[in-house]
């Protein structure tokens, strides 16, 4: 047998209880057309033969620990603190299930609780969901609801500085909707222009999108953007791919955003390689009925003892089925988790540590590049940004390729993301980044470019 | 009988540990020149420090997760029979190999030629699932299964319209589980509920009818249904969709029951997503990640999501050079961390493994449902796979419902089954073993739910007062749903 | 059970009472028995036009969600504000103070059950 199932005498003992000679006769039911011989793969492999094959499987990758790298883009590597990953790894975190018990499941309700206060207080929004996927699924549900909170209205704007990961996924998600989308496109500063924007938003736009920092790493003047949105009855949307800079940046919630939504892994969860990441989404009370995915909310057990439930779940689809906010099921709980704990061990001091520390070394990168002559050069050298910034060559593919070779991953070249935008690479700092890195990076540019 | 509340410190929010000047992690020292971000940032696009976050020490938080992790019941602790949910023993081999820096620190915007080993892990990952489910290609992109549906539903809809047509509808069994007609629409499409037959199963005759209208897009089916039964005229119900142009989407939440027994491919499925958070064992996480790669046939293929794992020769690339795709359904390519978790899981079993695998969780379901026979009631009694739904209605006559016998359940030590689902069922108890456990957790188990059908007949308010002896007594969601507070605030000075 | 005989009822257990062309809409106490406990009332904003038989709102409870059908059709003149912070009055007074919407009536009631008829309907469909 096999070490993850019962043995050959629990299977005896159990056929004779059904009545069965043997096992196939409990697959009476399943019709000869539809069956398999054996399966086209490797039989059982031992621990240790499964370990060879990963550690292989690994080695094939540069791992960008061995190496100085400023990778953003979406995915950024801050702290990891070593508690972190020895809470998770407690099998009653995660290898529970969803806590639809909540008399059994109190430690998984009470840190979803936590996770919606902590994101509630980086967002300034007033109620938060238990977690979604990712950035780009974050930013789809947020304009799937402003569709549905102000129906009339079949257009969505969106600001041509928005991941365009994440706009690659609205466009999927809009398609069956009949939903089109406007794009607003920068302005030589790297950011959305109000009065531009202001033309856009019309009174027949449901939903009008800013990410900030946006993907070129430029904050955007929120506040003006969102005036624009207000004034024209449309629902403003702050989308966030990099949520450590909530530690220096006001958020939407601030400015009257009605959704702060976007991407939690920048609080010390794995790139692993795009995923599980974490999507988080926050609004308004006035709208608390109509935010997808789950929601865990305070009550008191029937000895008045306070205990926490998953709630106003006739929003969702395993009770509204059709006419649900969402079809998410299944979503980001543990990554949830891990979030939360490393927001506890940050706590005030640390979030501001984080993005000082992050903003001061891009800054330092910043100002290296500004001094190293035409062919390597800011795009957008008055624009502020937190921790990233987009810098202008002509072969960035080549630029990066040649500083690899010196264990630098120096950026994220814009060729990755087709053609529409201007040759060059993101490049990304944060705390994690040593001063020997950035010194050595603005070396290779020095040299190489 | 477990007793939870011994030996157990009452925990409170990390916010209500706070303590000013606490502090939980310290950063090396800045050596660059420090930054004021108002000499940077225009002021009024900056906050100050967020003076609701919590001060605790690293201590605090050491304490905190671990007394809170005691208070979850979880699959390493006991049998967790959530029908429809396959609650196997998640493998820590699994979280080892993930952990490699090679694996869980690669971004994924490295350019191909530094991370041919994770491309070459999807691309196995991929290969496997085509062995066990017979069909041409896997996206591994979605995150779950239901945005597996959601994939699988846009496949649909742009093959159709690629033929110019634009069919509205999509027949789904009243049996299914939620996410299917929450997909659906999401997709685009409108929702037409077929009643099940008087044993459970899909209606050939009313599909056919429905079919008649010419605009049916598809069937949502799950094999074996919600009931644990399998479908028995699956592929005549394929052949009838396919002749009239429609397609066969497959929810393959159940696919537990008949790994390498079966091939979805055989029964006709055009798009079929695969939990791999059940039947490939990635752990539950209290609530995700999972990831919810789709199966589909070589007619749904050109319509895949973006990009795919390509091979030529021994070089992996991605390739977004796919003119019909539906684009993508989220950033980058799937969750990652979970498809490396599921190929190990598929390496450890091994071809022989998957089937033993299937045959114990259809032999485990099967010794329950002869142990609770006659003890609770089953309103449908065609032959179970890896799942069987009994009800309450034995119990309903003293008042005691499936929500007691569930709570009561939680004072034996068990996670009780899946309630209320599906809705064919009234006071429906789903129970799915999974293969995982052996005969004596299994007997425990029914001698649990035996003692719980005697105390519904000789003491009802004792089942339905319970439970006792967790962490809560039973919590009133009433008052959360009355009165919602989704969040801790700091209380006034 | 006896129901109260100064209005008609629906085959879907929505209670209608009319007086000087306006008609008041509730849910019955079997409705409400069979929901539970109430947690939260939809209904539409004034002036909104619904047909007979067209969905006037929702009623869920923790675990389900039910909806309204109006027994006339008309145009919304008000809903049940109390209903916002008190949804549990449907439960504890569905003829009275649990009432959800008031419609100005398009038209004279039709296919409706009196009191009498809908206790014997309500008998029939509990077996």
């Amino acid at each position: 047998m096999h070490r993850y199932l019962a043995g050959e005498d629990d299977r005896r003992r159990m056929l004779a209880a059904v009545g069965c000679s043997s096992v196939e006769e409990l697959f009476k039911s399943v019709p000869a057309e539809v069956r398999c011989g054996e399966l086209a793969l490797p039989p059982a492999r031992s621990e240790e033969e499964v370990r060879r094959e990963f550690w292989a499987l690994a080695g094939r990758n540069i791992a960008p620990e061995c190496t100085a790298s400023f990778l953003g883009a979406g995915v950024y590597r801050h702290v990891t603190p070593a508690v972190a990953d020895a809470l998770l790894q407690r099998g009653e975190f995660f290898t529970a299930y969803t806590p639809y018990q909540p008399e059994v499941s109190q430690g998984t309700l009470q840190a979803i609780f936590e996770f919606q206060t902590f994101i509630c207080q980086l967002t300034g929004m007033e109620v938060a969901n238990a977690s979604l996927y990712d950035g780009a699924t974050a930013v789809v549900e947020a304009v799937l609801m402003a569709h549905r909170l102000v129906p009339n209205r079949p257009k969505v704007v969106v600001a041509g500085s928005l991941h365009p990961d994440y706009r690659a996924v609205l466009d999927t998600y809009c398609a069956p909707q009949s939903l089109t989308i406007i794009t607003v496109p920068a302005d030589p500063m790297g950011r959305v222009d109000a009065a531009t924007f202001a033309k856009a938003v019309g009174n027949d736009v449901c939903a009008a999108v800013v990410q900030s920092p946006n993907f070129f790493g430029v904050v955007e003047d929120l506040p003006a953007l969102a005036a624009v949105a207000k004034s024209a009855g449309a629902l403003a949307i702050h989308a966030v791919a990099e949520a450590t800079s909530l530690g220096i940046l006001a958020p939407g919630g601030v400015f009257g955003y009605d959704v702060v939504c976007g991407e939690a892994q920048a609080f010390g969860i794995p790139a692993a390689f795009g995923g599980p990441h974490l999507g988080f989404f926050a609004t308004r009370q006035a709208h608390m009925r109509q935010l997808p995915g789950r929601l865990v909310g305070e009550t008191v057990d029937s000895e008045g003892k306070r205990g926490y439930v998953l709630t106003l779940s006739t929003r969702e689809q395993h009770i509204r089925r059709a006419k649900a906010t969402s079809n998410i099921c299944t979503n980001h709980g543990l990554m949830a988790l891990a979030a939360t704990i490393v927001l506890s061990l940050l706590g005030k001091k640390g979030v501001r540590d984080v993005a000082l520390a992050s903003h001061a070394t891009a800054e330092y990168l910043k100002s290296g590049v500004g001094g190293l002559g035409p062919g390597v050069r800011l795009a957008f050298p008055g624009g502020p940004t937190y921790n990233e910034f987009l810098v202008l060559h002509d072969d960035p593919d080549g630029l990066l390729a040649r500083m690899k070779e010196e264990l630098i991953l120096g950026g994220v070249s814009t060729t990755r993301f087709g053609a529409g935008l201007t040759r060059g690479f993101l490049v990304a700092a944060t705390e994690h980044n040593t001063r020997q890195d950035c010194d050595r990076l603005l070396d290779a540019l020095r040299r190489l470019a | 009988m477990s007793d939870k509340t011994s030996l157990r410190q009452r925990e409170g929010l990390i916010f209500e540990r706070s303590s000013p000047g606490r502090v939980g992690y310290q950063l090396p020292p800045l050596e660059v020149p420090p930054v004021d971000p108002a000499k940077t940032i225009p002021a009024e696009l900056l906050r100050g420090e967020i003076q609701e976050l919590p001060e605790v020490s690293e201590v605090d938080v050491v304490r905190h997760f671990t007394r809170l992790s005691k208070w979850n019941y979880s699959v390493d602790e006991g049998l967790y029979p959530l029908g429809s949910c396959t609650m196997k023993y998640n493998p820590r081999i699994n979280e080892e190999v993930v952990r490699l820096a090679g694996l869980a620190q690669l971004h994924p915007l490295q350019p191909e030629d530094q991370v041919q080993g994770a491309l070459a892990l999807m691309w196995e990952l991929e290969q496997a699932l085509i062995a066990i489910t017979g069909m041409a290609r896997v996206t591994l992109q979605p995150a779950a299964g239901a945005h597996g549906e959601l994939a699988g539903m846009l496949m649909i809809r742009k093959s159709l319209a690629d033929r110019g047509e634009h069919r509205r509808v999509v027949l789904i069994p009243d049996s299914a589980h939620g996410t299917n007609p929450a997909s659906a629409v999401f997709a685009g499409f409108d929702v037409v509920e077929v009643a099940s037959t008087p044993e459970g199963t899909l209606d050939l005759a009313a599909i056919a009818r429905r079919l008649e209208g010419g605009d049916v897009a598809a069937l949502m089916v799950t094999v074996p249904n919600t009931l644990g039964v399998f479908e028995p005229e699956i592929v005549k119900a394929a052949k009838m969709l396919h002749e009239r142009g429609a397609f066969l989407y497959m929810d393959g939440a159940n696919l537990n029951a008949f790994v390498g027994i079966a091939l979805p491919g055989k029964m006709g499925a055009d798009a079929l997503h695969i939990n791999l958070h059940k039947t490939f064992s990635t752990p539950h996480g209290g609530g995700g990640p999972g990831a919810g790669p789709v199966a589909v046939s070589e007619a749904l293929v050109p319509y895949l999501p973006v990009p795919m794992v390509e091979k030529t020769g021994n070089l992996f690339t991605l390739s977004s050079d796919r003119p019909k795709s539906i684009g993508k359904v989220r950033g980058f390519y799937g969750n990652f961390g979970m498809l490396a978790r599921a190929l190990a899981y598929i390496r450890s079993l091994g071809r022989d493994g998957l089937r033993l695998m299937a045959e114990g969780a259809v032999l485990n379901a099967n010794y329950i449902r002869k142990g609770l026979e006659g003890e609770y009631h089953l309103q449908y009694t065609g032959p179970s796979l890896h799942e069987v739904v009994f009800d309450d209605s034995l119990q309903a006559a003293a008042g005691v419902k499936n929500v007691d016998i569930a709570k009561r359940l939680l004072d034996y030590g068990f996670h009780p089954p899946t309630m209320s689902f599906p809705l064919i069922v009234h006071g429906a108890l789903m129970i799915e073993p999974t293969e995982s456990d052996g005969i004596d957790e299994l007997d425990a188990f029914i001698a649990a739910m035996k003692a719980i059908a005697r105390e519904a007949r000789e003491n009802p308010d004792l089942v339905k007062g319970a439970p006792y002896g967790t962490p809560v007594r039973r919590l009133d969601e009433v008052r959360a749903a009355r009165q919602p507070v989704l969040r801790w605030q700091a209380r006034k000075a | 059970m006896a129901q109260p005989t100064d209005r008609l009822y629906t085959k879907t257990h929505e209670w209608v009472q009319i007086k000087g062309g306006e008609a008041t809409v509730g849910i019955t106490q079997y409705a409400q028995e069979q929901l539970g406990d109430v947690v939260f009332v939809e209904v539409p904003a004034p002036g909104k036009q619904v047909a007979k038989g067209g969905v006037l709102g929702n009623i869920e409870s923790v675990k389900a969600v039910s909806e309204v059908f109006a027994p006339v059709g008309g145009e919304v003149l008000a809903a049940n504000g109390e209903l916002d912070g008190h949804p549990e009055l449907v439960n504890q007074d569905p003829y009275g103070k649990g009432w959800l919407v008031r419609l100005k009536a398009a038209g004279a009631p039709e296919g409706l059950m009196d009191a009498a008829a809908y206790e014997k309907f309500v008998a029939e469909e509990s077996h």
